[in-house]
Parts: structure tokens; sequence; C-alpha cells
């Protein structure tokens, strides 16, 4: 509001209803206020108060006072007549100019007001209308034109009188404005020089704060709130420094007057507007800091409110509280204990009811987040306050505590009278909270569910749980330990749901207490053991709380009650480990199970039994259907646990996820181990189904050692259990070592584990990854196997024999029946002993065997069932003698006979050969087929040699074996003809034979009437492997047959040089002359197989020569081939001359000639020359008429031609239908020029005559 | 990890000594990586403290998310005052959660310096966590990382 103070002359009544009019009318239209240093311009509505001038309400100097600052002055007139306004209205205007001046208020305005009436009754003195404005105007507003305006007929509702109403209106607005905005900034600035000078001695920080305000003040009026609490802020930022600066060292003066000890506490006053109380106290300088912050924050809490920003002031005033409480002590004011708690307690109460006052219901409720701090501090400071006043101990009160209740009371001082009939106020509630012990539990409850049900609507629960557990505390002073339990466990569930293992700690020992207090035996325990085991507490207390548990298990009495708690507590279980390693035992073995417990008791502590259950499973003689997962599992005997969140420090359990375990399970058919089906197994589903469900519903979190409480777990008797008494676990790891059943086969699973302590009894639900033992029942099994490899056929050689025995036990007089066979004679070895084996050598005893014709009978020595009994054997493969191609053999039927075959194994150069042995055993009906591979170590060859007439046999043996071997008594014998004599060619009758070395024996043979065709011949030679006596001689048969052995013709060639040549020149051409003789009469199926009768009655036979020179030594002029017919009788000749030039000079070899025999063709099928037939010899006439066939087809095939006889029937035909050509066996033609040679010399003289030039 | 401290912290809680500052390290899952304050004998407050704190991380954290998606910024401010201390909180990407409590009293420390010490911790704890031999998840027991906790500290302290 601005004080105008006016002066009028004329008609003051008519001025005074004036005066209402414009104060309504000012503040209707809005006015831009530009604003200096930059600041934004507003739209301001001026109002104005009008005030009576005196002389001495005119501002005196240095007066600071803004709000009562004369704005503008205004000077009223009605005054028409220019005599009255020259006898006295100047003279009145002028002194009141004067007066302005000295005080310098140089803002005026001259309102003259004119009326029709005014005039009217004037009529005497008419002037012109203008007139006396005019001089007014010309006497005092030299320049200024516009401090006069003219208001014509004010009263009346014409046009006219409106216009001038307007203008006068939007001057006096303007002048207003200027005025103020002119005073304003001179206020500004002197109260910034004020402020400047706050570091000189004297300055007052409580007088700058009136000066301050002030500026707030007008901005208020100006509705300028924002303005206002900025200056606001800047008196309590100004104030913060000073104390920080006081905490700092740096001390004012006139912070003494803060530092004065706290007499009153009554708390923040928020119900009125200006706290004139405590605004006087500041400008006296008397106000405490409490009462300084108190206004401070009242009017900024007005301020704000008015601003429409409520939830600002609940922010601001919980900082103010805890500002004051910190600054109270940074400036070490004395204050009374408790007193602060009061202050503080009323000031929450005072700030929630003024904000309640001005939102409604659902505005609070949608904005808790802003108002539960103050809710929670408030309740934080009633619970310390109802310690302090004895309030909260089941006693009640002393008389201490009464006196210091009543000491507290007074500071509070009387009731403020705005809230002397609210029945709710603050005051009152603190009253009556410190009165008695039902009061301050009613109001102390009532304020901590408020809060708590605050916390939870806005979704912080922590903060919920937090004054939870300090509700559950106050209850336990109580001894109502029920209901602190109950607040207790759900800040635990909390706690241990996210991991933070020291509040896990603390109130997991809060709740002990309940507990007990509660008698809740099991539940106690439980926490007892988990306390015990809890590495944040120390050793004493851990001892306490074990030693509790310890006691209660000792205690005589009812043995049958036990009670069962989790054994996560207590120990845990780290290893298991299986002794043997494989775990898996044939039925009746020891197995041994070894446990790593950890014991997490701060003591050792005696068990009298640890017990581990079984699951049972019988394997249904599907041995194959064996998880890999579990091989892998107990691959060596060891299953490591992970731990618990123990192990991992702080982790809680929901963030610890179990990975997911697949294994693939096989089932195959027992019959041929063929796939049945195949699958994959999730084997731990019930750990990731639970914990899918308990992440879904936060409020259960999944079973882990750090659980609230474990749920009951009942010990499942099993009907078979691993167990020991009377144990005692140290602290720490310990190992202990159980023996598991294994009497029946199958699977065993361990399931649970408990230990028992006297009446306590600690259990393990589940072991977790399973693990299992398998118990199995074997079959006998005979195996046989070479001592050293390989096995040699021929020689004696040691095999071993090696009998798991399985389920079985062998009994006495219980025998092994070998059936003989021939091939394999078995022969007692030398060492006839028999070891008995368990992983060690148990025991050896004498083997007895015996030999019949059939069988031969190995008694065994008695043995126990799944031990190994070992002997060894002397067997002797005999090599078959036959050669290795026997032709009838295949030929037959193709059967392949039953007797062993040697085959060449791709291993070795050496043939092999199976041999089976059958074996009839104990235990079983049926034959042991076990078989065994020799090889034979020689490989031999034969040929037959010629040389004319005259035959030689020569046999090459080679050793292929890896050993040397003597041979001796080589020799050579025919079957069939007597007479036939074979001489050996052979020197010596032992000789060396080293591996991969070979030896050739010859024989001649003699004969005397005639050589038989066919000849049945036999090899046989001793060896034995070097350096071993004469008796380790074994025989080898070598049996082969030659055929075709006579020599039918001899074959003789000479080539002679060219007529008056002494010998052959290149070049030339020469003459060869083949001479081919008959050397033996026709044998009687020859003459049945291929002769025809010539037209002269002699027997002939058509031979085919042919020269060939693969060495292009030769050439070959004219015909180089052509067919003879030759007589068949003895010593018939047949001789061909052939034109030859040989193409180089030397020695050359005599061209090669062959000789074969010439089957002419069939005459009754069509004749055709056919390319198969491979002869292009135009000489040989295939068109020979008298060419007559008299071999008969069949036995052209059954000598087995060229043409092969595994050819198709189609290509039989033709062939043999065309002239075909047939080699001679080897010794039936004999070559005489044989790699004979014959001197040629260079072809001309004119060679040498170029070497002479050169 | 917490040492022999809550011994005697847990004798008596009701003591009104504080702390000068702590620091704790809280995992996305809200357990505690690394915890760790200078007066011991408060150290149950001071986990109490900042495991309720955790609700207006939670709360700043989603007010954040819908109105700024990806865009925000890491430092929390001041989480909540009370006449102790002040409770700072800072949050990474990964929703790793760090809380600097720092006294009331102490009136030297600036936003901007808390905010330094955040970006410092945040620089620290990258380090940790890109360390090969370190699995995420596991409370974090580094020197280095130890030392700039102690640094910060000795510094604020």
């Amino acid at each position: 509001m601005f004080c105008v103070f006016l002066l009028g002359a004329g008609d003051q009544e008519l001025f005074r209803s004036l005066y209402t009019t414009l104060a309504q009318q000012l503040p209707r239209e809005p006015m831009e206020w530009r604003r200096t240093y930059g600041r934004a311009p507003k739209m301001i509505h001026l109002e104005a108060n009008f005030v009576q001038f005196k002389e001495e309400l005119l501002p005196k100097e240095g007066n600071k006072a803004l709000l009562t600052f004369p704005f503008l002055h205004i000077y009223w007139t009605d005054c028409c007549d220019t005599e009255a306004y020259k006898g006295s209205v100047k003279e009145d205007m002028l002194r009141w100019q004067n007066s302005l001046r000295t005080h310098a208020s140089p803002d005026w305005v001259i309102i003259v007001v004119e009326s029709n009436d005014n005039k009217k009754k004037n009529k005497t003195n008419i002037l012109p209308r203008s007139s006396i404005v005019d001089k007014i105007r010309g006497d005092f507003c030299n320049k200024q034109n516009d401090r006069c305006v003219v208001l014509s007929d004010p009263l009346k509702d014409t046009s006219r009188s409106q216009e001038s109403w307007n203008s006068l209106l939007l001057k006096l607005r303007t002048l207003l404005l200027m005025s103020f905005t002119k005073n304003l900034g001179r206020f500004e600035d002197d109260m910034r020089t004020l402020r400047e000078k706050r570091t000189q001695p004297g300055w007052s920080f409580c007088e700058y704060f009136m000066v301050q305000e002030e500026l707030a003040f007008v901005f208020e009026m100006l509705q300028q709130f924002e303005d206002a609490l900025v200056q606001y802020d800047e008196l309590d930022a100004l104030f913060t420094q000073y104390v920080l600066n006081f905490g700092a060292g740096d001390t004012a003066n006139w912070l003494g007057s803060f530092c004065a000890p706290v007499r009153n506490w009554s708390g923040l006053l928020l119900r009125r507007p200006i706290d004139m109380e405590k605004r006087d106290g500041i400008q006296r300088g008397e106000a405490s800091l409490l009462d300084l912050r108190s206004y401070l924050f009242s009017r900024q809490c007005t301020l704000l409110i008015f601003l429409q920003r409520p939830w600002e002031v609940t922010l601001r005033a919980l900082e103010l509280l805890h500002n004051c409480v910190q600054e109270l002590r940074l400036l070490e004011v004395s204050v009374l204990e408790g007193a602060l708690d009061c202050w503080v307690f009323l000031s929450c109460l005072e700030v929630l009811h003024r904000i309640e006052g001005c939102c409604d219901q659902a505005q609070l409720a949608a904005n808790c987040s802003h108002t539960v701090g103050l809710w929670a501090y408030a309740t934080d400071k009633l619970k310390s306050l109802g310690e302090l006043c004895g309030l909260v101990s089941e006693k009640g009160p002393t008389s201490e505590d009464l006196n210091r209740t009543v000491d507290l009371l007074a500071g509070l001082g009387d009731e403020r009278p705005e809230t002397v009939h609210s029945l709710q106020s603050p005051y009152k509630k603190l009253k009556e909270a410190l009165s008695s012990v039902e009061a301050f539990e009613r109001h102390y409850l009532d304020l901590s569910h408020a809060a708590m049900e605050m916390y939870r609507a806005i979704g912080r629960l922590r903060s919920a749980r937090l004054v939870g557990k300090s509700l559950a505390e106050f209850y336990m002073r109580k001894g109502d330990a029920e209901r602190a339990e109950n607040f207790l466990q759900e800040a635990l569930k909390s706690y241990v749901s996210e991991g933070w293992s020291l509040p896990v700690t603390h109130t997991r020992r809060q709740i002990a207490e309940c507990q007990k207090l509660l008698g809740r035996t099991e539940d106690y325990l439980q926490t007892s053991a988990l306390l015990a085991g809890d590495v944040n507490l120390s050793t004493e207390e851990r001892k306490h709380f074990c030693q509790e548990v310890l006691t209660y298990a000792g205690k005589p009495g009812d043995q049958s009650h036990k009670v069962t708690l989790s054994m996560s507590v207590f120990t845990e279980l780290t290893r298991l480990q299986f002794h043997p390693a494989k775990a898996s035992v044939h039925s009746g073995a020891v197995l041994q199970v070894e446990l790593t417990l950890r014991c997490l008791m701060p003591v050792s502590v005696h068990l009298q039994q640890l017990a581990a259950s079984i699951h049972f499973e019988v394997n249904h003689g599907d041995t194959l259907r064996r998880s890999k997962g579990h091989q892998r599992q107990t691959n060596q005997g060891t299953v490591e646990f992970s731990l618990g969140s123990s192990a991992t420090g702080g982790m809680p359990a929901s963030a610890l996820v179990p990975s997911l375990e697949l294994d693939e399970v096989q089932d195959r058919s027992p019959t041929d181990n063929s796939l049945n089906s195949t699958a994959v197994v999730c084997r731990n589903t019930h750990l990731l189904m639970r914990l899918h469900d308990s992440s879904s519903s936060s409020s259960s979190p999944p079973d882990t050692p750090n659980c609230i409480n474990a749920a009951p777990v009942a010990m499942k008797e099993g009907a078979q259990m691993l167990k020991v008494q009377d144990v005692t676990l140290e602290p720490g790891n310990n190992s202990i070592i159980l023996t598991a059943p294994s009497e029946r086969p199958g699977t065993y699973i361990l399931r649970q584990l408990c230990v028992t302590v006297g009446h306590v009894q600690f259990v393990l639900p589940h072991i977790y990854p399973s693990v299992q033992y398998d118990v199995y029942s074997q079959e006998p099994q005979l195996t046989v196997e070479p001592l050293s490899e390989p096995l040699l056929a021929g020689l004696p050689q040691m095999v071993k024999f090696t009998l798991l025995t399985g389920h079985y036990a062998v009994k006495k007089g219980d025998a092994l029946q070998l059936s003989n066979t021939e091939t394999m004679p078995v022969f007692p070895s030398t060492e006839k002993k028999a070891k008995t084996h368990r992983n060690t050598l148990v025991g050896e005893s004498l083997l007895s065997i015996q030999a019949s014709e059939k069988v031969t009978s190995i008694s065994l020595p008695p043995t126990p069932p799944y031990h190994t009994l070992e002997f060894q054997l002397q067997v002797l493969c005999i090599i078959p003698s036959g050669s290795q191609r026997l032709p009838n053999e295949r030929l037959t039927n193709g059967e392949v006979r039953h007797r062993p075959r040697s085959y060449s194994h791709p291993d070795t150069p050496m043939a092999a050969i199976d041999q089976r042995m059958s074996i009839d055993c104990p235990w079983s009906i049926y034959s042991t087929l076990l078989a065994l591979t020799f090889y034979i170590p020689f490989k031999t060859k034969h040929s037959l040699l010629s040389a004319g007439n005259r035959k030689y046999i020569q046999v090459w043996l080679r050793n292929v074996s890896d050993v040397n071997f003597t041979l001796a008594d080589v020799k050579l014998s025919e079957k069939q003809q007597a007479s036939l004599e074979l001489q050996s060619l052979n020197t010596k009758t032992q000789q060396l034979l080293c591996s991969r070395h070979s030896v050739f024996c010859l024989w001649e043979v003699r004969w005397k009437d005639d050589l038989p065709l066919c000849l049945q011949c036999v090899f046989s030679a001793n060896f034995s492997p070097l350096n071993q006596d004469v008796s380790a001689f074994k025989p080898f048969h070598y049996q082969f047959q030659l055929e075709r052995v006579p020599t039918l013709y001899s074959v003789k060639a000479e080539i002679f040089p060219p007529a008056g040549e002494q010998h052959c020149r290149s070049g030339l051409l020469c003459g060869l002359e083949v001479c081919i003789t008959r050397l033996t009469e026709p044998a009687e199926a020859e003459l049945a197989e291929d002769s025809k009768t010539d037209s002269d009655g002699l027997k002939t036979t058509k031979l085919m020569y042919e020269v060939a020179d693969s060495s292009s030594n030769w050439a070959v002029c004219g015909r180089s081939s052509g067919t003879v017919s030759m007589p068949m009788a003895a010593n018939a000749t047949h001789k061909v001359q052939i034109e030859v030039m040989p193409l180089f000079a030397g020695h050359l070899p005599f061209p090669k000639i062959k000789v074969l025999k010439y089957l002419p063709h069939t005459p009754s099928t069509t004749i055709q020359p056919d390319p198969d037939s491979c002869l292009e010899n135009d000489s040989l006439s295939l068109l020979d008429k008298t060419l007559e066939d008299q071999g008969d087809t069949a036995s052209i095939r059954s000598r087995g031609s060229i043409h092969s006889v595994g050819s198709n029937e189609h290509q039989q035909q033709r062939s043999s239908t065309m002239p075909r050509l047939e080699p001679f066996s080897p010794g039936q033609v004999f070559n005489h020029s044989q790699s004979q040679q014959v001197l040629v010399l260079p072809a001309a003289d004119d060679h040498i005559i170029e070497v002479n030039a050169t | 990890m917490f040492g022999d401290s809550i011994r005697k912290c847990l004798a008596g809680l009701q003591g009104t000594q504080t702390w000068r500052v702590g620091i704790a390290v809280i995992a996305k899952e809200n357990y505690p990586l690394y915890i760790r304050s200078v007066a011991s004998q408060s150290e149950l407050k001071f986990h109490y403290t900042v495991h309720t704190s955790l609700d207006v991380v939670e709360e700043k954290i989603s007010a954040v998310g819908k109105s700024l998606g990806d865009q925000r910024e890491l430092y929390l401010g001041l989480l909540y005052p009370t006449e102790d201390y002040k409770v700072y909180g800072y949050v990474t990407n990964s929703k790793v959660k760090f809380v600097i409590v720092v006294d009331s009293s102490n009136t030297s420390l600036r936003d901007n310096e808390i905010r330094s010490m955040f970006r410092k911790l945040h620089n620290s704890f990258t380090d940790v966590m890109c360390n090969p031999f370190h699995n995420p998840g596991d409370p974090i027991q580094s020197k280095a990382f130890d030392g700039i906790v102690s640094g910060m500290m000795v510094q604020t302290g």
C-alpha cells in the first residue's frame, strides 16, 4: 500500500467521497512495472492508502521505512474562482510545496476538480474555465504540465466525467509507479550499502534484517511473493553463512545474542501471517537462534503457501529442523537435554498441521512422500523423549525422570492463543504424551504406524521396515516380545534377501532375544545356531549362542522328542569323496564315503550320530542306462558342493541363480546295444522351479543358509543309512569316513544328511548336486591273450588265461575243459602256477592240467568272487602245409572249409591264422569260444627251371617275421612218382635265416623212363629260433604242384651276316634262322587234346612263332611272325628264315622269339575279323579251310586260357570260335638262344673318316 | 569384510557417535559390494542408513527413467538429509549404486566436490570391473579401489 498524502482546499466532503472511488478504481488496471538492474518487467496492480497530510508525517532524513513512505502528494482543489485562488489557494499551495521540498519529496500532483455546480454558483466571476488550471500550471508546473490534472464533474455519470476519471487514474498510476520505482531503487541501494558494511564492527544482523524485511513486505504487498521470498532466503543464507563462519572460527559480535542458552522450545508457529512477538524480539536484538529461525521460517512458509507450494514447505521444514539442531551444536548453545527434541517434535507437527490446513485429504495422500519425512522425524524425536523421560521402560518413570519431564514442559511455555481451543494441537499432544506411560505409548504408536503406512504407500519399504525395527525395539523395552518379533522378522527378511550381513546379524540377535523371552525353543535354537556360526559376532558371543544350543541338547529328559534344525546353520557339507574313487563296487565290497564338513560352530561339538540316508534303486539289468552326467560327477570320486552365501561374502540368495544342469540319457536295447531312445534330463528342476516361484513373489525368499527360520525339516527314516557314531566336530573342516552298504546290486543315491546332538538334530534335507554310487554284480569272464605279440605259428607260444571270477566263487574241483583240436595242441606250461589277484597279488597255487584225447582239463584253485585268476599255457599252431593257392578249394562250391585258413593281415607281411578254442566253464552250460591269431613266419615260392631236357626245381623261402631262425634238413620229395629222383644241389644242412631275409634251395629232377607231366612236391624244413637246441626244431612243410613239366620244343636261333660279310653290320640286313625242334614223343593227353591229323597221316600241331624286339635293337623286315605246323613226333624240326636288320653296332642280344600254341577256330561259326583277337599279322590265314577244330570247347576252357574264365557267356562263346593263342608253360619250351649275343659292326667306313677329319 | 568392529557396535547401537564419511557400492540386486565408513563405532548404523537410502535411490531412478529415458544423469544428488548426516547417491548405467554419506557438520563439502568424488569412485569401480579375474557380482576386494576410497575419506574427513 502506498501512502499518499493529501491536502485539500474546498469541499472536504466531496473530496472524501472521491478518495473512496479513487482507492477502488486505482488497482483495477494493471501497470507495467519496469525494474532496474535488468530484472524482468512485471504487471502490477497498484493499491493506495490515502492519508491526510500532516507535516510531522513527512519522512525524516535517514528514514528507512518504505512501508509508510509517502510516495505521492496530492493537492486537491475545487477552486474555480480566480480571486479565491489568488487570495488563499495559491499561498496554501506554495506552503505545501515548500514543506515538500524541505523533506525531499519531489512527487506530487495537483488535482483540480471542476463541476458545473461550482460554475453556476460563481456566476459572478466567470472566467474562462481553463484559467485556474492554467494559472496553477503556470505557477507550479513550470516544466511538468502533467502534474496538474483536471477532474470534471466527478459525481456525475456522464461520458465527460468518465473520461476525466480515466485520465486521472492513468496519471495517478503512472506517477505513483514512477515514484515507487525511484524510491524502491534508492531503498535497495541503501540496503546494499548497509549489507556491505557487515564486516565492520558494530554491524547488527537484526538491524539489517529489519531493513530487508521491509523490502519483503513491500513485495508482498505488491503480491510479488516470489520477490518477497527471495528477500527472506537471502537473509536465511546470510545468517547461515555467519553461523558457518562462526564454526570456522570467524566470530561476529552480534552472534552473541544468538548463543544465549535456549530457554523456550515452543516450536514453530505458522498460524500467524507475521509473528509480531518474535519480530519485536528480533528488532530489539533479544531473539534467540530458535526464535530467529522460527520467525524466518514462518514468513517463508506464509509466502510459499501464497505461492501454492505447500510441499516445498515440508522439505524446507525438514531441512530447517536438521539445520537448527546442527547450528545449535555448532554455536555450542547450551540446551536442556530433550529440549531440542521437544522443539523438533512440536515443529514437525506444526508444519504438518499447517499443510493439512491448506490442502485437502486427497492432495495429502498423494504427496505422502513430502510429509513422511516429518512424520518419521517426529516419531523419532518422540521416541527419544520417551526414553529420556522413562516412559518406555517397563517400570515407568522414576522421580528423576519426572523432574526432567517437568523441566521440559516448562520450556514449552503457555499454549499459543491460536490453538488453545484446538483439541489436537501439537502442544497438547506433547504435553499429553509426556504425562503418562499409556498416553506416550498411544501417541508413539500412532505416529509410528502413520509413518510406516506412508512409507509403505510410497513404496519405501526399507524405510518402513526401519521404522518397524525401531518400533520393535520399543516393544522389546516394554517386554512385548511377540509384537517385536513380527517387526524384526519382516525387517530381517528384507536384509537377508538383499544380503546385508551386518543388519542381518544385528536383527537376528534381537530376534533371538525375543524368541528366548517367548519360550519358542525350536526357533530360538535355530536362531542361536545361526548366530553361533555368524562371523560378524565376537567369539564370546558365538560361544554363548553355541552353548545355548548345546545346553538344550544335553538336557536330560524325554529323548523321543527331538528338535530338528536345518544343518546349513551348523555345518556345511563341502566335499564328498568316494573310496575307491570310481564309486562303483561289486556287491559286498567295501565302499567308503568321506565327507568333508565345515563346522561353523566356534567350539568343538560332540555328535552322537551322523547319518546319511540313502535311496536305493535297482538297476533293471540295464547297466547302460547311466547318464553321462553322473559319470562325470563321480569321475574323480569327489563331489564338490558349491557353498551358499556364507562363502561368497555378502551375496544374497536372490543373486545366486543355479545353472541349468542337463544330462544326456541314452536308452539302449539290452540285446544288440542299439539306441532305443535318447533324452535330455534337467537334474535340478526342483531348484529352478522353486526359485522361479519365489522370485515372482518377493515376500518369500528362497531357502538358503541365511534364511530367517529354516522350515522344519523332517529326517526321512530310510531303510538304509550310512552311519557313524560319536564323532567330534572341530571348528573348521572335518573329515568323516562312513562305510556305505553294498549288499544288493543297484544304485544308491545319498539323499539327506542328519547330525544328532542330544535332543537336537541338524538335517540337510537335500544333498545337492546329487551323489550316488553303484553296486554291481558281474558275470565271470574268461579271456585269453598272447604273452607276447605276435603269436608265431609253428612254434610253441605262451598264452595267458585270465579269469575274472565276478560273482562266481571258484570251488575246489572246478575245472576248465578245453576241447582239443588237431591244429592247435595245448602243452602244459613249464610254470604251472596260477596267480590270484585282487588289485594286488593275493595268492599263488599250483595248477594241475590233465590232457586226454579230446579235452584238456585244467583244474582251478579255489578263488573267492571278484578276484582275478591268471595262468599261462603253451600252445602250438600247426602251419597248414598246403600251398597258399589251393585251386580246388575255391572251385568246388565256394564254401569256406571249416579248418583254420590263413589270410593276409593288413598290419603285417605275415599271413595270419585264426585259431578258435572252445572251453567249457563250470559256471555256464555254454562253451566259451575264444580266438587266437597266429602268424606264419615264412613265405614260400617255387619255380621250375629247365635246361634243354633237364629240369630243376627251385624253392624260395623268406622269413617274414622279426625272429631269426636256424633252418635245417631242407628236403624236397615227390609224392607219386617213385622212379623220380630229386637230387639236392644244396650244400649246407643247417643255415641261418635272418629276419626279412630269404633262402633259395635247388633240386635237379632226374627220371628213368618218362618225365611225368605233373609233379606233386613237398618241401620240408626244420626250423627253430636262433640259438636254441636241436629239440626245439619244428617242421615246416610246403606243398606244391608242378604241371606240364617236360620240355616239348627247343627253339634255336641263329643270325647270319649278309653274304660276303664276316660280321653283321648295323643297317645291313641279316638272316635270322629259327629252328624249332620237337623233343619228345607226344604224350597221350596231348594227342587227344590239340593235335590234328595231317593229310599224310602224320599228327601235327600248329605253333605260332613271333620275333619281337622289345629294346629296338633290331628291325624285323617282312614277316615277324607266322604259324608253323609241327608234326607230333620227336625230333621233328621246322626252320623259319626271317630277315632282320641290326640298328646299332655292338654285341646285341638276339631278338626275342616267342613260341605260342595256335588254336584254330571252330569252322561252324561265321568267320569275321575280330579286333579283340589282337592278331594283326596278315600272314595268319584266318580263312584256312583246312583248319579243323578238334579240341572241344570245354577242355579249352578248363585249361584256363588267356581268355579268362571269368568273362561272360557271350564272350566265351565268341572266343571259343575264334582262333586263339595259348602260351606254353615255362618248362615246355626251351630257348637255346636265350640271352645269346651277336657282334654287330658299325655300318660304314666314312664313320672312321669322319673321326680322322676331326 | 566387515571386520571386528561390529562387536562393539552391536553392544551399543544407541550411541550417537557419527561417522565422518562413509562410502558404499551396492550391486544392481541391492546387496553391498563394498561398504566402508571411517568411524567404525557406528558401522552398523551406517549399514542401516545406506540400506534405507536405497528406497530413495530406487525412487529417483524410476522417476528419471520415466521422464528422460537414456539421457539420465548418473548423479542423483542429495538423497535425503537427516539430523546427523547427508546421503548422496549415484547410479551407474548398469544400475550399480554408489552412496556417499557425509556428516552434516561437514559443511565444507559442496555439491561439485561430491560429484567429483562419485566420478572418481566410478572410474575406479570401472577399473575393478575390467579386471579379468574379478567376477562381476562378487564383493570388491581391490587394493586400488581401497586406496581411492581411503584417499577420499582422508580428503573429506
